[in-house]
C-alpha cells in the first residue's frame, strides 16, 4: 500500500496505470474478501461492546423492511455510542476480581512454564543424557492428541489425587505443565542455533555450568524467551475449559469463565459480553506489542539454523 | 607457564574407530607448538584434550608436571582462542575480557587495569564499550586474543584462529599472534591446516595425519629432512615432487630417468623419488653434470617474481618453481636439471624415508 501512495504522490503516470491494475485484480478481491471474514466478526463484537445494549441485533427491523434497510443492517454499527456496557461490566460485575485472577493464574503459569522449560530444554540441547531423544519424541507425541481428551485423567489427578481443585495453584500447575513440550521444543530449537564455542571458553575460563546459563545463555536466548512466555501467558490467559471444570467459586474464576456467565441459559447478556471480551484482550495486545521486536527473530530461531 | 605432555594418549568416540589412537609427544615451556594435518586427522582433538574439552580415552596427559585428565577446564589454567571467536555477543568488548576474571572473583581495580592494559597492546582501547556484533572479524579475533591474555594463564591453545579472516587480515593477525608470544612467552598451541602459518608461526611443528604423528620437529627440520613422503607433501608449497621409480638392484629408472645408485641392495622395488619444485633449474644454466630432464609445459602460473611451471614429462607429473618471467606456450618442450644431492628416496610401500646414503652416487642421465 506504501509503495502505492509513494507512487500516487510522485504523480506518475505509468505507475498509477499499473496501481490500479492491481486494485482491480482477482488477487486483490481475493485478499479483501479474506480480510472482511476476519475483521467481519470483530467488528460485531466492538459495535455490541459500544452499543450500550444487551441484544445481538443492533437494529430493529419491521417485518416489512425494505432490502436497503436489511442490508443496512448488515453493516455492524450501534445507533448510539456509549461506555455503558464497560462500565456495567467494571462496576456492577465482578469482573475486575476475574482478571485480577486471570493475571496471577497467567503470570505464575508464565513463571513456573519458562523456569522449567528453559532449564530442560537448555538441557536437551547441550546434554547427551540416556532417555534424551526417547524424551523429546514422548515431548511432541503429547501434542498430537486433543486437549480435551486429557480433561478426565487431569480432573481425577489435579481434582481427586491432590486434592488442588477450586485453586490457583491447580489451575497453574495444569497450565504450566500442559504448555511444556512445546515451550522446550521451541526453546530447545533456539539453543541448538547459539555456538556450543561460546560455553567452552566460558567454561575455560572458570565459569560454572549455572553461570553461563544465568549471564550467557539466558542472555542471548531473549528472543525466544520472549516467545515462549507469551505463549505460555496466552495458554493460562485464554484456556476456559479446564478453568470452568475446576473452579467452582464464583470468586475465584478467571475471565473466560467469568464471561461465560454473561451468556447463559438464565441470561443472554452480550453486550457485557462484548465488552468483556475486548477488556480480556487488552492485556495480551498490550504483551505482542511490547514483545514485538522480539517476535520475528524468536519465532523463526527455532526453525532455521544459522 | 608450563610444559605439555601426551604419554600415550588416544581418543575414541564410541566405539568407532579412535581419533587419535596414541600420542606421544611433547611440548616444551614457552614452545610455540603447532599441530597441523589435513582435516580430521585429530589436530583439533588433541588441542580439545588439553583444554579439557574432550576427555582422554586412554594414556596420561601431563600440564607442568600434574596429570590433568581428571581435572575440570577451568581447573587446568589455560585459555582458548577459537577459530568463530566465540565472543559473548550481548557484553560489550570490555566485559568480554573481563569476564573470566569476574567469574574468578579478581578484585574490581586489578581487572580494570588487566583488561586497558591488554586492549592498549592488541590497539583496542576505543573499542572497550563496543559489542562484538559492531566489529570486524579482524578486531573480534584481537578481542578473543585479549580475552585469553587478561588472565595470564598457563598455556594458550589456538584452534585455527586465522581461518575466517581475509588473506590480508590474516597476514597482519599471524604478526600479532607472534609478536604476543615472543612479548609474553607463554607456552602455546596453535592447531590450522595451513602449512604456511605453521611455518611462520611454530617454534615446532606436529604434523599428524589421521590421528598418527608424523613428525615433529623446527620448520626448517621438517623442509628439508622430512621423515616420509607425507611430510615431504605437506611441507612446502607447491609441495615435493614425487616419481615412482623402479630399483633392480644396480640403478633406480622410470620414464624420464635412470639414476645409477651405490646401495640399492635390501631395498624394495617400488621406490619415490622426491624432489622439490624449487631445485629444478633451467638446463642452460646448470653444471653439466647435473643430471637433465625434458617435459612439455602444460600450465605456467606467474607469481610475479617467479613462476610455477607444471610439465608433463612421460606419464609423471612435475611442478617446477623458476625465477624470472619468461614466455612459454602451452606444449613446448622444457629441458630442466637439478642437483643430485637435492634428490629424497622414499621406500614405495611404507612411504619412509631411505636415509643411508641418498641418491648421491654417481648419475647419469637417460
Amino acid at each position: 500500500m506504501n509503495t502505492m501512495i509513494e507512487r500516487l504522490r510522485e504523480g506518475r503516470t505509468a505507475p498509477v496505470k499499473r496501481v490500479l491494475r492491481d486494485i482491480f485484480s482477482w488477487r486483490f478481491a481475493l485478499l479483501t474478501f479474506s480480510a472482511l471474514i476476519v475483521v467481519y466478526p470483530l467488528l460485531w463484537v466492538v459495535s455490541l461492546a459500544f452499543s450500550g445494549q444487551q441484544s445481538l441485533t443492533l437494529v430493529q427491523l419491521s417485518h416489512d423492511a425494505s432490502l436497503r434497510q436489511q442490508l443496512l443492517a448488515l453493516i455492524p454499527l450501534p445507533e448510539v455510542w456509549t461506555l455503558d456496557n464497560f462500565r456495567a461490566v467494571l462496576t456492577k460485575q465482578p469482573f475486575l476480581r476475574w482478571i485480577g485472577n486471570s493475571l496471577v493464574v497467567a503470570l505464575a503459569t508464565t513463571v513456573v512454564g519458562l523456569t522449567l522449560s528453559c532449564t530442560a530444554a537448555y538441557a536437551f540441547s547441550r546434554f547427551r543424557f540416556a532417555g534424551r531423544q526417547r524424551g523429546l519424541t514422548l515431548f511432541l507425541i503429547s501434542q498430537m492428541f486433543p486437549a480435551v481428551l486429557m480433561l478426565i485423567p487431569l480432573y481425577v489427578i489435579v481434582v481427586q489425587w491432590l486434592g488442588l481443585g477450586n485453586s490457583w495453584l491447580g489451575l497453574i500447575l495444569v497450565y504450566a505443565i500442559t504448555a511444556l513440550p512445546f515451550c522446550v521444543w521451541m526453546l530447545k530449537g533456539y539453543f541448538d542455533t547459539l555456538p556450543y564455542e561460546i560455553e567452552e571458553s566460558a567454561l575455560l575460563e572458570g565459569a560454572s555450568r549455572w553461570t553461563i546459563f544465568i549471564r550467557i545463555i539466558l542472555p542471548l536466548a531473549r528472543p525466544a524467551i520472549a516467545v515462549t512466555g507469551l505463549f505460555a501467558f496466552m495458554t493460562a490467559w485464554n484456556e476456559f475449559i479446564l478453568a470452568s471444570i475446576f473452579m467452582d467459586d464464583e470468586s475465584l474464576y478467571t475471565v473466560p469463565v467469568g464471561l461465560r456467565f454473561f451468556v447463559s441459559d438464565y441470561a443472554s447478556e452480550w453486550g457485557y459480553f462484548a465488552a468483556g471480551s475486548i477488556l480480556v484482550s487488552l492485556p495480551v495486545i498490550l504483551l505482542f506489542l511490547s514483545l514485538q521486536r522480539y517476535l520475528v527473530s524468536g519465532l523463526s530461531a527455532g526453525a532455521v539454523k544459522g | 607457564m608450563a610444559n605439555i605432555e601426551f604419554r600415550g594418549v588416544s581418543k575414541r568416540y564410541d566405539d568407532g574407530p579412535a581419533t587419535v589412537p596414541g600420542l606421544d609427544l611433547e611440548i616444551r615451556d614457552g614452545e610455540f607448538m603447532v599441530l597441523v594435518g589435513p582435516s580430521g586427522c585429530g589436530k583439533s582433538t588433541t588441542l580439545r584434550m588439553i583444554a579439557g574439552l574432550e576427555s582422554i580415552s586412554s594414556g596420561d596427559l601431563y600440564i607442568g608436571g600434574h596429570r590433568v585428565n581428571d581435572l575440570p577446564p577451568k581447573d587446568r589454567d589455560i585459555a582458548m582462542v577459537f577459530q568463530n571467536y566465540a565472543l559473548y555477543p550481548h557484553m560489550s568488548v570490555f566485559e568480554n575480557m573481563a569476564f573470566g576474571l569476574r567469574v574468578r572473583n579478581f578484585p574490581k581495580l586489578g581487572i580494570e587495569r588487566r583488561v586497558r592494559e591488554a586492549a592498549e597492546t592488541l590497539g583496542l582501547s576505543d573499542l572497550l564499550h563496543r559489542k562484538p556484533g559492531q566489529l570486524s572479524g579482524g578486531q573480534n579475533q584481537r578481542v578473543a586474543l585479549g580475552r585469553a591474555m587478561v588472565r595470564d594463564p598457563q598455556v594458550f591453545l589456538f584452534d585455527e584462529p586465522l581461518s575466517n579472516l581475509d588473506a590480508e587480515l590474516r597476514v597482519q593477525m599471524r604478526g600479532v599472534i607472534h609478536r604476543l608470544h615472543h612479548q609474553l612467552g607463554t607456552t602455546s598451541v596453535y592447531v590450522t591446516h595451513d602449512q604456511v602459518e605453521a611455518m611462520t608461526l611454530g617454534t615446532r611443528i606436529a604434523i599428524l595425519n589421521g590421528g598418527e604423528l608424523m613428525q615433529v620437529g623446527t620448520p626448517l627440520e621438517l623442509y628439508n629432512d622430512p621423515d616420509n613422503t607425507f611430510v615431504a607433501g605437506f611441507m612446502g608449497s607447491p609441495p615435493m615432487n614425487l616419481l615412482q621409480v623402479v630399483n633392480d638392484g644396480r640403478q633406480l629408472s622410470c620414464d624420464l630417468l635412470t639414476l645409477p645408485h651405490a646401495q640399492l641392495q635390501g631395498l624394495n622395488r617400488e621406490l619415490l623419488l622426491g624432489l622439490r619444485p624449487e631445485k629444478l633449474v633451467y638446463a642452460s644454466s646448470a653444471p653439466a653434470n647435473w643430471p637433465r630432464l625434458t617435459g612439455n609445459i602444460e600450465l605456467v602460473e606467474s607469481l610475479g617474481a617467479e613462476m610455477l611451471v607444471h610439465l608433463r614429462v612421460g606419464s609423471a607429473q612435475l611442478v617446477a618453481r623458476l625465477a624470472g618471467l619468461r614466455a612459454f606456450s602451452l606444449g613446448d618442450a622444457l629441458e630442466l636439471a637439478f642437483d643430485p644431492a637435492a634428490l629424497y628416496l622414499f621406500d614405495g610401500a611404507s612411504q619412509q624415508r631411505i636415509r643411508a646414503g641418498s641418491a648421491k652416487a654417481g648419475v647419469s642421465q637417460c
